[in-house]
Formats: structure tokens, sequence, C-alpha cells
């Protein structure tokens, strides 16, 4: 077997990096409110696709891709928000959300489906266009926005959870919601106020997701396990976590697919989420 | 009752075999074939996920082994595609084992975790057979593979292939759903600890479950890569097998064998009235919000909640409301064997016995022994380990030191099922009964699993008797949720009882008692000691210590400060020390 040459070596480092922003970002809302809300959102996927085009739909009537998400996000984060507020009204264990938010995704994809069609959609901005040079290598602007947005995103909530007197309350829930309602904190508020949240990322991932990918509604499920193995190798709850473990996942693929074959590289990622289910499942 | 029942699979059998001779058009037999096909799909899933609650999302990896089992056996071997079968359902339950051998092992992989490890390991075996020799990308074609010819037209063979493989996964489910098998399934699925506790051989039948659940996937996806006749890896691993016999299953109801069939069928009919009329797309949604719907509004599925309606129907007709008053004066007679007060040979011998938790010594080289026929009293201040030996001695817990020598045994190395079945039992302190199990079918379990290892009709006389003894004959029927604190106490005494142990453990019985509940329940420890058995009573209420029990010992940090005779103990000045601190001046 030939070695690639550093430069394809350095190319695809890069691209893993980038893709475990990707990777960080859309498992960022998925892990809050799993580890802290104790509800598996499976239809976080396709919020995040529904986001991406309703981006492809607007910067389409000539809005800036990045001022979509004044629509975009406050839009998500009451819908976030009314999903909790179901769950809470019939108590909805987290199995059972993993089914409930199964059945939203179905939802949304049919939805997608019937709106924009089954055929693959592009967004054409003029951001794809812009590539900076490092070197050797090259990097292109929506790469680098996502990965800004996947950093800036966690530091903030991890800095908001850490710092904050409603972070401070926030976890407290996440320990044991009915002792932290004992002491007066207002679960129901900031619950509510966290499901937004993740659904509001959900939003953000969407719009990285339309300015760097080829979209069809079927991708929704392109991106499950891979998230899913970044949210729970990161530890549920974790601000930080999605986003280190993603782009661990993002750099193995890549090298992966530069040493082997493309093919082989969910390999990689699968099989990190079963040996850390294996080796410590009372960490996560 | 079963040969009713087998005659009525066997109508059912020849009835739905003759279809394929009415001439109807084709597009019957393949809406049939492919409700056929989930049914065996969503039933066998529902053997291990539905009766144990380990919902796997893997039943694509399974199918998709039986696919590429007859795909590959039918194309590149020349297997005849009818022996294809059996070693399609060998693989894919092999397959299935080799799995579960690993993850049962795991305590914690339960729940969301064991779905999600599921689900990854389908898409690994699909990242593998797509860059192996076993597929290697293009797909496998069967259009060649010569076909039996059964039945009137060429694809008759379809329809009854599945409908027998539908029938026989539907036996199966009953079967494995009245037996042993079945009950032990169920009871790991409200409390797997407890479960082993009580003798069910909880790894076992896990296996056991998976392996069958696999096996049947497995056929139904050997049939269903000659179906299709076209094999690949993004069709056959995708997504849309687990997640449509989850919906299956939970749709039907998935506490029972038939609700998953139910499930099928009518997902089918909806996806197929759907595509029929144009609107696939709609009829996806419209599977979404179902799913959404039963889950919010028919938690036990709509053949469940249609079972649950008519058992509480039943129920309310046929049971008169008797008052749960407990007759000492009817507890049978105390057995000859019941030897004087202690003084009989050392039962339990405890030797040099440790245990930590992350650094804290819970135990620490304990040694004592409980004598045949005696009460004896564990009692200590909170946190002395008292608990902690109760679960290091039912196998709970694994010793980090030490021996626990029973009747001569050893049980350090002994798994909790097997120590059950020697003869010993526990109770638990908070009680722990199985939710979604009866009352009387609680205490019948560890009757059928524990030392007597009954048969279900003798387990459930059995347990009548135990719960007449504990006076909840009354709530024989309901379930533990409906009875109050001091119920379930004697609840989980009647479940420890029905074992018939030799030596019972009783962790705090009396707790949250009022003092009438007390003393019914100090008079009934009296008569089961006098029924011959030996007891261990943990306590914290020293009136009922010095009450009951021969001898006590006294355990503060995790080791024993004091024992031998109850009211000398008490006075003696480190066990005054631990429990009220050290005197000033």
């Amino acid at each position: 077997m030939a070695l690639p040459s550093l430069t394809l070596l350095g190319q695809s480092l890069l691209s893993g990096l980038f893709i475990g922003a990707l990777y960080g970002l859309l498992g960022l809302g998925l892990s809050l409110s799993w580890g802290m809300l104790r509800q598996i959102n499976l239809a976080h996927f396709a919020l995040a696709f529904l986001g991406a085009y309703l981006t492809y739909q607007l910067a389409g009537a000539g809005m800036d891709p990045l001022a979509t998400l004044a629509v975009v996000v406050p839009g998500f984060f009451a819908l976030g928000a009314l999903m909790h507020w179901v769950f809470a009204r019939f108590s909805v264990s987290a199995f059972n959300s993993l089914l409930v938010t199964f059945g939203l995704t179905a939802i949304i994809e049919a939805l997608i489906q019937w709106i924009w069609t089954a055929d693959f959609r592009r967004l054409e901005s003029g951001y794809g266009e812009v590539k900076f040079r490092i070197g050797a290598l090259y990097v292109a602007l929506p790469e680098l926005l996502t990965l800004a947005m996947a950093v800036a995103l966690s530091l903030l909530t991890w800095a908001w959870l850490r710092y904050t007197y409603t972070g401070k309350a926030m976890r407290a829930i996440a320990e044991d919601a009915p002792i932290a309602a004992a002491f007066g904190v207002n679960v129901r508020g900031l619950s509510l106020l966290l499901s937004g949240l993740s659904a509001a990322f959900a939003g953000v991932a969407g719009l990285c997701l339309a300015l760097s990918y080829t979209l069809a509604p079927a991708q929704i499920y392109a991106w499950l396990g891979v998230v899913f193995a970044a949210v729970m190798l990161g530890g549920l709850g974790n601000p930080l976590g999605p986003l280190v473990a993603g782009i661990v996942i993002g750099v193995s693929e890549a090298l992966t697919m530069a040493l082997t074959a493309p093919a082989w590289a969910p390999l990689v990622s699968f099989s990190l989420l079963i040996i850390v289910l294996l080796a410590r499942p009372g960490k996560i | 009752m079963r040969w009713h029942a087998l005659a009525g699979f066997a109508a059912a059998g020849i009835a739905l075999s003759a279809v394929p001779f009415f001439g109807l058009p084709a597009f019957y037999e393949s809406f049939l074939y492919l409700v056929f096909h989930w049914v065996v799909l969503a039933v066998s899933w529902n053997i291990l996920s539905g009766y144990s609650g380990y919902f796997s999302f893997g039943h694509g990896a399974f199918f998709g082994a039986g696919m590429y089992t007859t795909a590959t056996l039918a194309t590149k071997a020349g297997v005849p595609f009818l022996w294809t079968l059996p070693a399609a359902g060998l693989v894919a339950a092999l397959f299935g084992i080799a799995l579960g051998a690993v993850v049962f092992r795991v305590p914690r992989l339960r729940g969301e975790l064991f779905a999600l490890l599921t689900l990854a390991v389908t898409f690994v075996l699909a990242t593998v057979v797509l860059n192996t020799p076993i597929d290697g990308g293009p797909g496998l074609y069967l259009s060649a593979v010569p076909l039996p010819a059964i039945g009137p037209s060429p694809s008759s063979i379809f329809y009854l292939l599945a409908l027998a493989a539908a029938l026989a996964a539907l036996w199966i489910a009953r079967e494995i759903h009245r037996s042993k098998l079945g009950t032990g399934l169920f009871a790991i699925h409200d409390d797997e600890d407890v479960a082993e506790v009580l003798g069910v051989p909880t790894y076992r039948y896990k296996l056991a479950a998976f392996g069958v659940s696999c096996g049947l996937a497995g056929v139904a996806g050997g049939i269903q890569a000659m179906f299709i006749s076209y094999v690949t890896v993004g069709e056959t691993f995708s997504i849309a097998v687990p997640l449509y016999v989850v919906l299956m299953s939970v749709l039907g109801g998935s506490r029972h064998w038939f609700g998953p069939a139910v499930g099928a069928a009518f997902v089918t009919g909806l996806l197929y009235a759907f595509t029929a009329g144009d609107y696939a797309v709609a009829g996806r949604a419209a599977v979404g919000l179902i799913l959404i719907l039963v889950i919010l509004f028919l938690p036990e599925g709509i053949f469940g909640e249609a079972v649950g309606w008519l058992k509480r129907r039943h129920r309310l007709s046929a049971t008169p409301a008797a008052a749960p008053v407990i007759d000492v004066a009817d507890i049978p007679a105390p057995a000859a064997a019941a030897a004087g007060k202690g003084g009989g040979e050392p039962m339990l011998e405890v030797r040099g016995l440790s245990k930590a938790f992350h650094g804290v010594q819970a135990l620490a080289e304990v040694d004592l022994e409980v004598r045949r026929g005696e009460i004896l009293g564990l009692v200590g201040p909170n946190g002395s380990g008292k608990s902690t030996l109760i679960n290091v001695v039912s196998g709970y817990f694994r010793p980090d030191s030490g021996r626990i020598l029973f009747e001569g045994r050893d049980l350090a190395a002994l798994e909790a099922h097997r120590i059950a079945r020697v003869g010993l039992a526990r109770t638990y302190q908070i009680p722990r009964p199985f939710a979604h199990l009866s009352v009387l079918e609680n205490v019948a379990l560890p009757a059928m699993f524990g030392r007597g290892a009954l048969k279900r009709a003798d387990a459930e006389g059995e347990a009548r008797r135990w719960l007449a003894f504990t006076g909840l004959a009354a709530k024989a029927r309901s379930l533990p949720g409906e009875l109050n604190l001091h119920q379930r106490k004697f609840l989980e005494l009647a479940r420890a009882l029905a074992s018939r142990p030799s030596l019972l453990l009783l962790d705090e019985v009396l707790s949250g008692l009022t003092h009438a509940e007390i003393d019914d329940a100090i008079r009934l420890i009296r008569a089961i000691r006098d029924q011959g058995a030996t007891i261990v009573f943990v306590e914290h209420l020293i009136r009922a210590v010095m009450e009951l029990t021969d001898r006590i010992v006294v355990l503060s940090y995790g080791r024993v400060i004091a024992q031998g005779d109850p009211r000398g103990v008490m006075r003696e000045p480190d066990v005054v020390t631990a429990y009220l601190g050290k005197p000033y001046a």
C-alpha cells in the first residue's frame, strides 16, 4: 500500500477537522437534551435538515444565508420549547421520547419531501466560492464558518452552565429535577429554555449543512449514527464533549479514507461507539 | 388448552394456504406476503425486546445476515434455495448469540444504550459486507436461482413460505410467552437484579431469547432475498427494518405474543393503502403521526389496551373485596423440624469477607456464623455494612475477598440465581416487586425458579398459600402498584418464602410500618421460624430485635464489633459508642 502524499494527508486531516466540527454542532443540542432533560431527540436531525431547507429557500429568495438565522433560530426555539411541553405534559420516558421523535422525524421527512421533492438541492451562494490558502492546503469559507460556530456555541453553552446562576440551576435539574424544584429552581421554565436552545442549535447546524452539502430528505438518516457516536463518546450533557469527540471521529474517519477506501469510514465511528458502550456504559 | 391452540394454528394455516388456489389477482398474494413478512419480523423482535425490555434497534442486522446468507449460498455455492433458509436462520442466530454473549455481560447496557449499540452493530455489519467479497459494492442478483414450484403460480411459493414462517414465529412466541422462559423474561423486563436474585438465570435467558429472535429474522431475510431477487447493502441494512418492527410492536402491544402481529398487519395495510393511492409520502407521515399518538395515549398498544380493558372488566365483576386481615391463627402448624431456640450447627459461615466501593471499605474482614434454626439479629448504625453483607451473601455483589460457606458450599463464586436455588432468599428494604406482574405472579415466580423449581400450576398453588399466610390472598390479582407500603413489605416476605428457603435474609422489613403492623410482622416472622427456616434479621428497631432474636451481631464501619446474647451485647461499651458516640468526661 502506497502512503498518500503529505499534502493529501494534510488536506484530509483538515477536512476531518471540519466535518468533525459539524458532528459536534449537530451533537450539541442532542447531548444537552439527552443528558439534562433525559429526552433522546431523534428528530434533531430532521430539524437540522428542515433548517437547511429553510435556509436554501430563503437564500434562494435573495436573503444572505447568515441572515436566515434571524428567522430560523427563533422559530426553532419555539418549536423545541413546544416539544418539551408535550413531553412534560404526557411525562414521556427517555425510551418513549426516542419513539415519539422517530415519529416526528418521519413527519418532517415527509413534509420536506412534499415541499422540496426527493431530488437533490444545492444552495448556490457566494460563500462556497471563497477559499483561503494556507501553504499547500485550501480551506473553504463555509467549513471555517462551521468550525467557528461549533466552537463558539459549545464554549458559550459551557460558560453559561458553569458560571451563571441559571446555568448552575440547569445543572441541578439535570442531577435531580424534583430536588432542584424543592430548592426553588424553576424547573419547568428552564427545561423549556434548554429544549428551545437545543432545537435552535439544530437550526444553526442546518445552516452549516446547507452551506457545505447537497440536500436530500433521505440524508437525514446518514448523520444519525456518527453524531450519536460523538454524543456518547463526549459524555451526555457535556457541552464541550460532542465537539471534541466529533473532531476525534472526523479526523480518524478522514485518515481511514485516505489510507484505505472511503467506504470503510463508517467502521471507525461505530466501532468507537461500540467500544465506548462496552467499556464504560456507566459513564454515559 | 395447548391442543386447542394447535388446532387453531393448523386451521388458520390450512385456510390461509388455500388462498393462492382461488386465482385472485397477483396483487393480493404479494400484499399478503408483505404482511406475513412483517409479522415474522415484528413477532420475532418482540421475543427478546418486548418480553424482556431489551429494545434492539439491530433487527436489520440479523435480517440482513439472513438475506446475505441465502444470497451468497444460492448464487455462489449453488445451494438450492429452500436449503439456504435454515442456514440463514442459523447464521443470524449465531451472530445474535455471539453479540449477546459479549453485550449481556455488561450490566448497565440496557434501555436506550442497548438500542444504540445494536444500531451501531447494524452499520458496522453493513460496512463490512459492503467492503468484502460478500457483496463488494454492486449487490447480488438472485434472478438466475431456480425457484422450486409449489402452489399454482410461480410466486405462490413466497406466499406459502412467508405464511409458514409467520405461523411458526407466532407459535414460538406463544410457547415462550407461556413458558418458564417467558416468565423469566417478563421479570427481567421489570427488575433484572431482583429476577436474578430470585433464581432466574438472566444471562442465559436473554441469550436464548436473542438467539430465537435473530434466527427467525434470518429466515425472514432469506425468503425476502429471493422475493426481491436483488440484494444491496443500502436497502438491506437501512434504518427502516428496525424502526418499522419497533413501531409495529409498540402499536400492537409488546407485552403480548400476538400484539406485534396486529401492529404488523395494521402498518403494512396503511403503507400499502397510501402507496396504492400514490400518496407514499403522506403514508409515512401518517405512520409517524400514529406512532406519536399511540405512545402518548395508548402506552400498552392497541392489542395490549384491548386485552387490559377486558381483564379489568372481568376482574371488576369477579373478585369480591375482602379486607386484608392477617390471621396468624390460620398459619400452618409448625414443622416438626423446628429445632429449639438456636444452638444448631452452623448453617452459614462467613469468613474474612471484604468488599470495598471506590475506596470505601463497606465490609472489612467480617467473620460470622448463622446457626440452623436460629434468628440472628444483624444490627449497627446506618452505613455499617448490613445491607452490603446481604447483597454479597445473596450474590448481587461479588466479594473482594473471603468465603461464604452455606451448608458446606462456597457461595462467593456462585451466580446469584444459583444461590437462590440452593435455598437462600432475601427481602429488600424498599420493596421491589415486579411492577407489571400481578401479586400472584410475583409470588409464583420464585416458587418456579427457587429451590422448589415447581411447575406453573403448582407454583401458583404455593403462591396462594404464602399469600394467605401473609394476609394478601384478596389482592392476588392486583398489580403491586395498588398495594400500600405495609402490603408491599408483606409481598416481599411472601415472595421470599415461596422459594422455600432454608435461610431467609430479612432487610429491615419493619421500617415504615405502624405499631400494629409491626406486631403483625413480628408474629409472622416467628411463625416463619417455627416452620423450620433460619432467619437473619436486619433491623434498627431495637424492641423487635430484642423480642425476636436468639443472638445478635453488631456491625460498625464494616467490622463485627460484638456478638452474642442480645441483652448482653447491647450493653457493651463498644456497641453503645457505635450507636450514641463517645461519652464526654
